[in-house]
Order: C-alpha cells, then sequence, then structure tokens
C-alpha cells in the first residue's frame, strides 16, 4: 500500500500553483488536506504524475466577514470551520455538519476547499453548500469565475471544476436574524459516511417557512438542493402537508445502492429525515414523531 | 470490581503478605510501549534485508495458464519474482486435518498457488525488491493469464451435486460432518407444550488486529539456521511447522517475537504467504521482510463464524426446557487451515449448545465445506457466539412463547450451582460453573425490574428499549485434547524458568507470549508474590524459543491458568533453595525463614535477616564461604498442563440495555454487564479490560462487522471505510462484576478471562432487540444487525 511515485512541487503563489496547473493538466492533481487524496493514492485507485501542494498558499486562508457576506478561504481546515465566532455565529448551520465529519485527526487536516472539490456525494459540506445558498469562487488562467453551488456538483466526485482551476474560497450570505437550520446524518458510526442526511436552512414567520432550504446528501450522485421545500414554504404546515413533501421528495430522489442501505432504504431514511428536519425547525415535535411509510 | 470467593481455601503461597494476586498493578511493559520503544516486527531491519510483495489473485477461482515476469525483474530495485513452481523447491505442501476430528478432509496447500488459485486474494507470485514500494510498482507489472473456473461461494448449494468441486481429489465439497445425539430428543420434543424453531444466521467476519501478520525471515547459510522475527501466539508451533516444511530439524529454527499489535486468534494459524516468506530467505539467502497490509489483511487473515444454523427447543408450560436441536451449517473457504484446522469452530458449536442448561436431549449436526473465498478459522471464542446466540435465542423464543419473563425460565433450567461436578449431553465436564450465582449478581447490577418498569414507560412514549440476557460457557486452559490428541505438534504444557541473579533480582523466562493482554504484567505478579520479591525486580522474558522453556504459547484463554501455574511452581522451588541456602548462611532452618520485601526475614516476627542482593553475591562470589559440600541452586523450571480436565470451563452472564429506533432501524447501545467467573483474578483491571475487549469484538459482530462478498467470491469491503469495526462512540458503557471459583486442577486456580467477553456479547443484543421489538411481533436472528436488517423485518422497506 506504497503510492506510486510522483513529481512534488509546493506551490509558491496562486498565480503559480495555476501555472503548474496550466502545464500538467489532469496529470496534476491538487494536495490540500490529503484525506481523500493520499488514501487513493496509496491504493494506487490514482497515479497523478504531479502533485501541487497548495498548503503553504496564506492567502487562501481565513474567515472574514464583508458586509453581509462571509467570505471563506479554501484550505479552512474543519477544526477551524468548528472553532471560528464567526461561523458560529453567521454559518452555524457548519459547525453542526463539521461535528459529524470523520474524526478529530482528519478533521485537523482536511480543509473545505478540498472536500468541496472531492464531491463525495456522501459528505456534509456539499450539501451544507447548497443550504447555504453559497457561492463557490474559483480561479483559472482566464481568471476567477463564480458558480453557484447548485451548479457546482455536477456527479460523483464531479464538479464544475476545470483541471486547470483551483478552488479559491467561498461565500455565503450571513445568517439573518430569525432564522433556523437542521442538520442530521444517518451513518452506522459516529464519523463514517452517511447513508442519507440532511442540511437545512429556513427562516421562520408567525410560525410559518418564510423560506427553506434543504440539503440533502447520499440519496444521489450529488447533493441535492429538494424542490419539495416550496411545498412547505409560506403555507400552515400539517402532517398532510408534510406528507404531500415526502411524495414530492421521493419523485426527486434517484439513490445509489452500496452495502450499506438499497435505494429504496435511503428513500424511506430522506423522508424521516424531511419530517424530523421540518419538526425541529418549526419546534413541532408532533410533526416528527410516528411511523413513516 | 466486587468479587465473591466461592471455595476459600487456607493461606496459600498466593496469599502472602504484599502479595500482588487479586490487585491492579502497573504493567511492566507499559513505559517501554508509550515511550515508543516497543520492537514490532516493522521496526526491525537487518543488513540485505529484502521486502517482498505478494501478487495475489483478483478470482475466486481460476487455473493459472502463465505467468510472464520478464518486464517487472527488469523494474529498478526488484531482485527475484518467485512463482509458486519455483518455491516448491524448498519447501513442501501441507494439509490441515487432525486425526480426532473424524473424517475432516482437506486438499494440500502450497506456499504460492502452483497451478490454480482457489480464493480472491491466495497468493500467485513473491515479488522480492529493494523495498516495500519497488515491489509493488513491480507486482503491476506481472503479467498472470488466467482461466476463469466456476466459483463456490454459497455454502447452502456448496454441497448440491450441480456445484462444481473444489477439489477433485476429494469427491465432494463437505470438509467434515459431525452428528451427535444424547437423550430422547424426538419423545422429549413430543413431550413439550411448545415447540419453536428458527434459522440463526451469522455473518462472516473477521478479528483486525491493529498490527497486520507480518515476518522477518534470515537464513543464515553459514550456521545453516532460520531466524524467524513474527508476530505469532505461537513461537514452539511455528518452529515445528517450518522445521517439517523446509526440511530442518526444529534446533534449526529460531522463532523470535517480540511485541505484538493484538492477535485475537488471528495470529495462532500457519498462513500461506507466511510460509513462503520463510521459503524465500532460504531461497534467496538473506533476510526477507513481509508485512501484509491492510487490504491483503482482509483479503488473507483467516475469517470466522460465516454460520447458518437451524435451533429447535421444547418447553414445557412451567419452563422445564426439554431438548435441543441444531443443525450448522458453515463455509470455511477452499482449505482447511493449518495445523488447527477449520473444523474445530463447527465442533465447538455441536459441543456447546446447550451447555448451561440441564437439559439432557440433545440433537445436532454440524457441516463445514469447502467455498472459494477465504480461508475460516479460530478467531476469539471461537463457536462460543455461534453457540451461545443460537442457544440464548432459543431459550428467549421459548419464554416468549409460553409468556415467561428470560430471568425466570433461566433461573428454572440453568444448572444448579451445587451440581458439581457434572457433564452435558454433549460430553463436555464441568469441575464447577455459578451459573446461579453469576445470574443473580448481573441482576442487582442492572437493577432488572427498575430498567422493566423503565421499559415499560417508554413503551408509552413510543420508545422502544429492550434487555437481552445471555448466559454462557467458556473453554478455557485446554489440555492437548484440543490439538494434541489429534496429532498436531503443538504443546498444551507451559514453562517457565526463573532465577535469581547476582544482585537479588529475578529473570523469568517463560513460554507463554504477549500480544498486549498482559502476560508479561501477570508472570511478574505470580513470581513476586510466591517469592516475596517486588515485581520492578522481576524481568520477564517471553516469545524465543532459543530463550524460554517450551510450550504452547497464548491462545483459547491459556496463558494465565497454564503458564501461570507454571510460574508458580517454579518460583515455589527458587524460594525453597533461596531458603535452604538462607538457613546455611544465617545457621538457621528453612522452616524459620521467609522472604519478603527482597530480603529474607524470619516467618516469626517478620525481621528482615539479609537481602537477597547479599544472599546472591555470597553464592555466586563467595560460595567458598559456604559449608563444604552445599551447591546453591538458583534457578528452578517447572511445566504444567491440565491433566484432570481436558478443558477449564468458565461461566458467566451479559445483560444488553438498548434502544431500537424503529423509523430508522438504527440501534443504539446504552449499557452493558458482565458477571463471570474465571476463578482466581490475578490481575483485575487486567480482567476487567479483557472482558470488556472482548465484549466490544462481539458487538462489532453483532452490529458492525461482516466481509461481504458478492456472487463471484469478490471480497467487497476489504478496507477500514466499509468493513466496520466498533468504534468508541458507539459504545456503551461496560460493567464487569466476578464470581469466583478457582480450578481445583492447580494451585493457582486461574482459568482464562480472555474470550468470555466475545461469546455472549452479540447474543445478549440480540435478544435485546428481540425484546424492544416485542410490541411490532418481529423476531430477527440474523447478525450483523444492520438498519437494512431491521427495517426489512419491520416492513419497513
Amino acid at each position: 500500500m506504497k503510492a506510486a511515485a510522483f513529481a512534488y512541487a509546493r506551490a509558491t503563489s496562486v498565480a503559480n500553483a495555476l501555472d503548474l496547473l496550466a502545464a500538467h493538466g489532469d496529470r496534476a492533481k491538487v494536495l490540500s488536506g490529503g484525506q481523500s487524496l493520499m488514501p487513493a493514492m496509496n491504493l494506487r485507485l490514482i497515479s497523478p504524475e504531479l502533485i501541487v501542494d497548495i498548503g503553504e498558499l496564506t492567502e487562501l486562508r481565513g474567515i472574514t466577514v464583508r458586509g453581509d457576506v462571509l467570505v471563506i478561504g479554501a484550505l479552512t481546515r474543519h477544526v477551524e470551520l468548528l472553532k471560528s465566532p464567526d461561523i458560529a455565529a453567521h454559518a452555524p448551520l457548519l459547525v453542526d455538519a463539521v461535528a459529524h465529519v470523520a474524526h478529530p485527526a482528519i478533521r485537523n487536516r482536511g480543509t473545505l476547499g478540498g472536500s468541496l472539490a472531492h464531491a463525495d456525494p456522501a459528505s456534509e459540506l456539499p450539501a451544507c453548500m447548497l443550504a447555504l445558498d453559497a457561492t463557490i469562487i474559483v480561479r483559472g488562467p482566464g481568471g476567477e469565475r463564480r458558480i453557484a453551488a447548485e451548479e457546482f456538483f455536477t456527479g460523483i466526485y464531479e464538479t464544475a471544476l476545470a483541471p486547470q482551476e483551483l478552488l479559491v474560497a467561498i461565500e455565503l450570505p450571513v445568517a439573518k436574524k430569525g432564522s433556523v437550520h437542521f442538520f442530521h446524518e444517518f451513518a452506522r458510526r459516529h464519523g463514517d459516511y452517511a447513508i442519507a442526511g440532511l442540511a437545512a436552512q429556513a427562516s421562520i414567520d408567525g410560525g410559518r417557512f418564510a423560506g427553506l432550504r434543504l440539503g440533502f446528501f447520499a440519496v444521489g450522485d450529488r447533493p441535492l438542493l429538494a424542490n419539495a421545500a416550496t411545498r412547505l414554504t409560506g403555507v400552515e404546515v400539517s402532517a398532510a402537508v408534510l406528507t404531500e413533501a415526502c411524495a414530492a421528495l421521493d419523485a426527486e430522489l434517484d439513490p445509489q445502492e452500496d452495502q450499506q442501505a438499497s435505494p429504496e432504504m435511503r428513500r424511506h431514511l430522506a423522508r424521516v429525515l424531511l419530517k424530523r428536519g421540518v419538526a425541529a425547525l418549526l419546534g413541532r415535535p408532533e410533526l416528527g414523531a410516528g411511523a413513516t411509510t | 470490581m466486587t468479587s465473591v470467593r466461592v471455595n476459600p481455601d487456607a493461606l496459600s503461597v498466593l496469599d502472602r503478605p504484599n502479595s500482588y494476586i487479586g490487585k491492579t498493578v502497573p504493567r511492566p511493559n507499559l513505559e517501554r510501549l508509550l515511550q515508543g520503544r516497543g520492537l514490532y516486527v516493522s521496526d526491525i531491519e537487518l543488513p540485505r534485508m529484502a521486502h517482498v510483495v505478494f501478487l495475489r489473485s483478483p478470482h475466486a477461482h481460476a487455473k493459472i495458464v502463465g505467468i510472464d515476469a520478464a518486464q517487472a525483474r527488469a523494474m529498478p530495485g526488484v531482485i527475484a519474482i518467485v512463482t509458486g513452481q519455483e518455491l516448491a523447491a524448498v519447501i513442501t505442501p501441507w494439509v490441515g486435518v487432525l486425526s480426532h476430528l473424524k473424517g475432516l478432509k482437506s486438499a494440500p496447500q502450497s506456499a504460492i498457488a502452483i497451478d490454480r488459485v482457489c480464493w480472491q486474494g491466495e497468493a500467485v507470485a513473491a515479488i522480492v525488491a529493494t523495498s516495500r514500494a519497488a515491489a509493488e510498482d513491480a507486482a503491476e507489472h506481472v503479467a498472470v493469464e488466467y482461466e476463469e473456473l466456476e466459483a463456490v461461494t454459497d455454502m447452502r448449494t456448496a454441497l448440491d451435486p450441480a456445484t462444481s468441486v473444489i477439489h477433485a481429489s476429494l469427491g465432494d465439497n463437505l470438509a467434515f460432518e459431525r452428528v451427535h445425539v444424547a437423550g430422547e430428543v424426538d419423545q422429549a420434543f413430543a413431550d413439550s407444550d411448545e415447540v419453536v424453531e428458527t434459522e440463526f444466521i451469522f455473518g462472516r467476519h473477521t478479528g483486525v488486529t491493529l498490527e497486520p501478520r507480518s515476518v522477518v525471515a534470515d537464513w543464515n547459510a553459514a550456521e545453516a539456521r532460520l531466524t524467524i522475527y513474527q508476530g505469532t501466539q505461537a513461537p514452539h508451533m511455528v518452529q515445528n511447522i517450518v522445521a517439517l516444511h523446509l526440511g530442518l530439524r526444529e534446533a534449526q529454527v529460531r522463532v523470535v517475537c517480540k511485541d505484538v499489535g493484538g492477535s485475537f486468534g488471528i495470529k495462532v494459524h500457519i498462513y500461506a504467504d507466511e510460509m513462503a516468506t520463510y521459503a524465500l530467505s532460504k531461497l534467496l539467502r538473506r533476510p526477507i521482510k513481509f508485512v501484509a497490509d491492510r487490504v491483503e489483511s482482509f483479503n488473507t487473515d483467516i475469517h470466522a463464524r460465516d454460520h447458518r444454523c437451524r435451533g429447535k427447543i421444547g418447553v414445557k408450560r412451567d419452563g422445564t426446557i426439554t431438548a435441543f436441536e441444531i443443525d450448522d451449517l458453515t463455509g470455511i473457504g477452499p482449505y482447511s487451515m493449518y495445523p488447527r484446522t477449520s473444523a474445530i469452530e463447527a465442533n465447538q458449536v455441536v459441543n456447546l449448545v446447550g451447555g448451561p442448561y440441564t437439559s439432557k436431549n440433545y440433537r445436532a449436526r454440524a457441516r463445514v465445506v469447502f467455498q472459494n473465498k477465504n480461508v475460516m478459522c479460530q478467531y476469539r471464542a471461537v463457536g462460543h457466539p455461534i453457540a451461545c446466540s443460537v442457544t440464548e435465542g432459543l431459550v428467549d423464543l421459548a419464554a416468549m412463547k409460553i409468556g415467561m419473563d428470560p430471568l425466570e425460565i433461566r433461573r428454572r433450567n440453568l444448572i444448579a450451582d451445587d451440581a458439581y461436578p457434572c457433564g452435558s449431553p454433549s460430553g463436555l465436564r464441568f469441575e464447577k460453573l455459578s451459573h446461579h450465582a453469576s445470574l443473580a449478581k448481573l441482576v442487582k447490577m442492572m437493577d432488572y425490574d427498575a430498567l422493566r418498569a423503565e421499559q415499560a414507560a417508554l413503551r408509552k412514549k413510543g420508545i422502544h428499549r429492550g434487555i437481552g440476557i445471555a448466559s454462557f460457557i467458556e473453554v478455557t486452559n485446554p489440555s492437548a485434547a484440543f490439538y494434541g490428541v489429534g496429532g498436531a505438534k503443538i504443546s498444551s504444557q507451559d514453562g517457565v524458568a526463573v532465577r535469581l541473579d547476582a544482585q537479588g533480582s529475578v529473570i523469568c523466562a517463560t513460554s507463554i507470549t504477549e500480544q498486549g493482554q498482559g502476560s508479561e504484567s501477570l508472570t511478574a505478579q505470580i513470581v513476586g508474590s510466591v517469592l516475596g520479591v517486588s515485581t520492578d525486580r522481576v524481568r520477564v522474558i517471553l516469545g524465543d524459543t532459543d530463550m524460554t522453556p517450551y510450550g504452547g504459547g497464548t491462545w483459547a484463554s491459556r496463558g494465565a491458568g497454564i503458564g501461570g501455574e507454571a510460574a508458580l511452581q517454579a518460583t515455589k522451588i527458587l524460594r525453597k533453595n533461596i531458603l535452604d541456602v538462607a538457613a546455611v548462611i544465617l545457621q538457621s532452618t528453612p522452616d524459620e525463614l521467609d522472604i519478603a520485601n527482597n530480603a529474607v526475614v524470619n516467618a516469626s516476627d517478620g525481621a528482615p535477616r539479609i537481602e537477597l542482593n547479599e544472599l546472591a553475591r555470597v553464592v555466586y562470589f563467595r560460595p567458598d564461604t559456604l559449608p563444604p559440600g552445599i551447591q546453591p541452586e538458583l534457578m528452578a523450571t517447572k511445566h504444567f498442563v491440565p491433566r484432570e480436565y481436558p478443558f477449564a470451563f468458565t461461566n458467566g452472564v451479559q445483560a444488553s440495555w438498548l434502544e431500537v429506533d424503529t423509523e430508522t432501524g438504527f440501534i443504539r447501545l446504552l449499557k452493558h454487564w458482565v458477571v463471570e467467573d474465571c476463578g482466581t483474578i490475578i490481575n483485575p483491571q487486567l480482567v476487567d479490560e479483557q472482558i470488556r475487549g472482548g465484549v466490544v469484538q462481539g458487538l462489532g459482530a453483532a452490529l458492525f462487522e461482516r466481509c461481504i462478498y458478492d456472487e463471484r467470491g469478490q471480497l467487497t469491503n476489504a478496507n477500514m471505510a466499509d468493513y466496520l469495526v466498533p468504534m468508541s462512540g458507539e459504545m456503551p458503557d461496560i460493567d464487569v462484576g466476578h464470581v469466583v471459583s478457582p480450578t481445583l486442577e492447580s494451585e493457582l486456580g486461574a482459568k482464562g478471562a480472555g474470550e468470555a467477553g466475545t461469546a455472549g456479547a452479540a447474543a445478549a443484543v440480540s435478544n435485546a432487540v428481540n425484546d424492544a421489538l416485542q410490541p411490532f411481533g418481529v423476531t430477527i436472528t440474523e447478525i450483523p444487525l444492520t438498519p437494512q436488517v431491521v427495517l426489512t423485518a419491520l416492513g419497513r422497506v
């Protein structure tokens, strides 16, 4: 279990990293936290010719608030998200989500940009980006592109990022007053990839959802921003409305089969998550109780 | 820890002042391991040492048409590429059978496959290079042409006439069958008020050791001697087997076993790739290192527990169990493992089902079949989790059927604590067990009635919690009945040599081994207590066939009970010898003297007479000052093997308290209790942690662990992300209590404790899940209890 030989370059600037990527294209791989890349290389699932290590690029670090926008550098580590007062104040959903990401040793190394660029459909942060309406900022030979999170994830380990581009930051609208969030995932063990998960962000007005963004993960080939949310917005949510929303959600899902769950079980768990999530967001436990079919 | 000593003896050598027996003392190897100064096989670097990587079959069953290694041979760092045919020049094949398992058959197995591969992961070529990385690079360029053969993967159809036979010379795929009948089974079922029958399914899983299997083999042509550094539980067994198959005398083989990162029975077998590594060293005349990586560990470390067992129980309305019947089927891979065989687990299932209970009517059949999957063999608590889950599952189903509390049915059927010695319908002999005392203690520890009340209250709120109970018996301290009588050269005796050094410290060499369970600690505690010296004065040497007495090693919960008794007896002799010489020096008599706190003292008032270092100085450097004719002997050796009973059975009972989320199928373990009786407890902390570790491995089987094969015989989850080992986040608190019934076979009185936790944990969990699901009218008799299994049973998906 040793990686095949590869060349290694430590990028000295974003421009330098982009030059290296431009020169080597998809024969190069960007090394950020390395928590997915290194195991894949050691298992010889991938054998890149060149590793471009961006670990020293301080310009990709840091969490800042600019007016209504929260900017998070791509090299921000999971542990930094977990501990940042700015994240806790303006995007508390991320704090809840990161607690479910693997284990402390991995969170100490893994980065936000790495997780998004890797785009594992069962990982937590991509779904959070959907729920939080994030904009993903990438830089390439042609300059900077701003990509809505909904457009960024295109399939299993696939994104809108081109081989010559580098994910540099994400931007989030800061959470408005009165907004609430919900995060839960079903995983066999704490820290495992989810069998099904939900990252939700909502605003509530008079006991009704004024806004509701439901980011499901591990129930398809990419994180899903569920349209079913529209059925729950601006209306008095009853058990019947919720059941309708569940049916609508079901129609949106295309879950995969794997060793942990059949597609049918993933659909079932997604419905349970929707019910429990809505109940928690509205503070109405009765909506989440009882058998789900 | 609290304990009740059932058989209080007169003051023994263990009850001396300052005895370490029954006390938690720091482990002597702790500092070394914590400071990173352990020496594992991976740490060993020898001059001219090369690394071997095995190219492994991607197919479950295939003919090897040709191997083209020309390109790989030319790669940087490559020393040799060796095929099975080439290696056969220096090593002979083996057949994993034992004569006492009547009818057991298997086919000859080679160190590296020669014409045919029989499971995905079997080695087809050895690539030897200057580094592991260089060898892996070269392995990618060895071209093997295969012709795929039909793979036998489903044990249920392995014996069908339409299924191909894996080894034509054997005639069929049946490795072993045992039928056992005791009492009047049909009559008993006919006389029962209720008969319950069901099938129990157990997932194939493995024992995941932190340190993988590792070997450095060093053939010294000048000495004609092979030195093997290996993390093994049984160094003398390895020595014997290596000598036999490499054409050497045992004296030409030295096996050195330094620190070992976990074993669990995984490292007590002879593996083909390890045999190949020994042979490669001889062939290439240089040291060769093999360290399995995680993927090959999953594909080649023995698997276990792949059983489907039909079980039947008869019960009367008053709770009397009338009979047990089982029909067990297990698939063991393409070969019976060497030298302990792969029939032992099924044989144990037959032996153990119904074991805690008084019912005398028992019928059992076990069949062991070949498959094209990785080999299966003995892993921690061999057969016990199967037997316990079947027995205790049936007992609970019977109780449910007649509407009796699961505690009550056990109280009415467990063998009475004053009924010993007695036997079981399968022929086991019990010296002294304590089922009722253990159950009573468990009920108190868990506050059973309060839990039942809590369960009832929560059920009204839609929260479904369950209580599961599992009584068990456990084989420990095996005599020659386990392997020796079947012809295996696996010692059932162990030896200890103790000597006083020239400054009054003790060097103790023992044939048991240490893989993390505390063999070194318990040996030092026994020697220190019996002799009267502090444990910091006792140095324990283990794991070296050149240095230690001959013995079996550490497996089958035998280290403390057998090796510990040898240490006790050897130290008694040393103590006597010291007192003899002290009496001469002090012009006293041995009876008037004792040893305490590293000095010879007056037996009467404890007054110090002569420090041990002073005594040693006189003996070693000034024997001229002793009277004529005195020849002091400050070294003593004793061996021990149990002779009265084939096995020292232990017993115990476990309980699980858990919650089932009936909407999602997820199970949350809330609490686990164990009461066990391993006889004399040498070190309470080591015993408790052995129990806890064992429980955790049992809980892994109950909820998480499974080697998932597809229908073509491909292991599809051979990594730590997809194969789920139990982790601390999901583990409940585990409370451990003890009842103490020492075995009278030894002065020490210790029985084994290493496997009891694993024996009953899954049974307790399964019973608790079924207890929780009672309102739904659902019972599940399959492990692992995954959310998918639970949801499916509940009809939710």
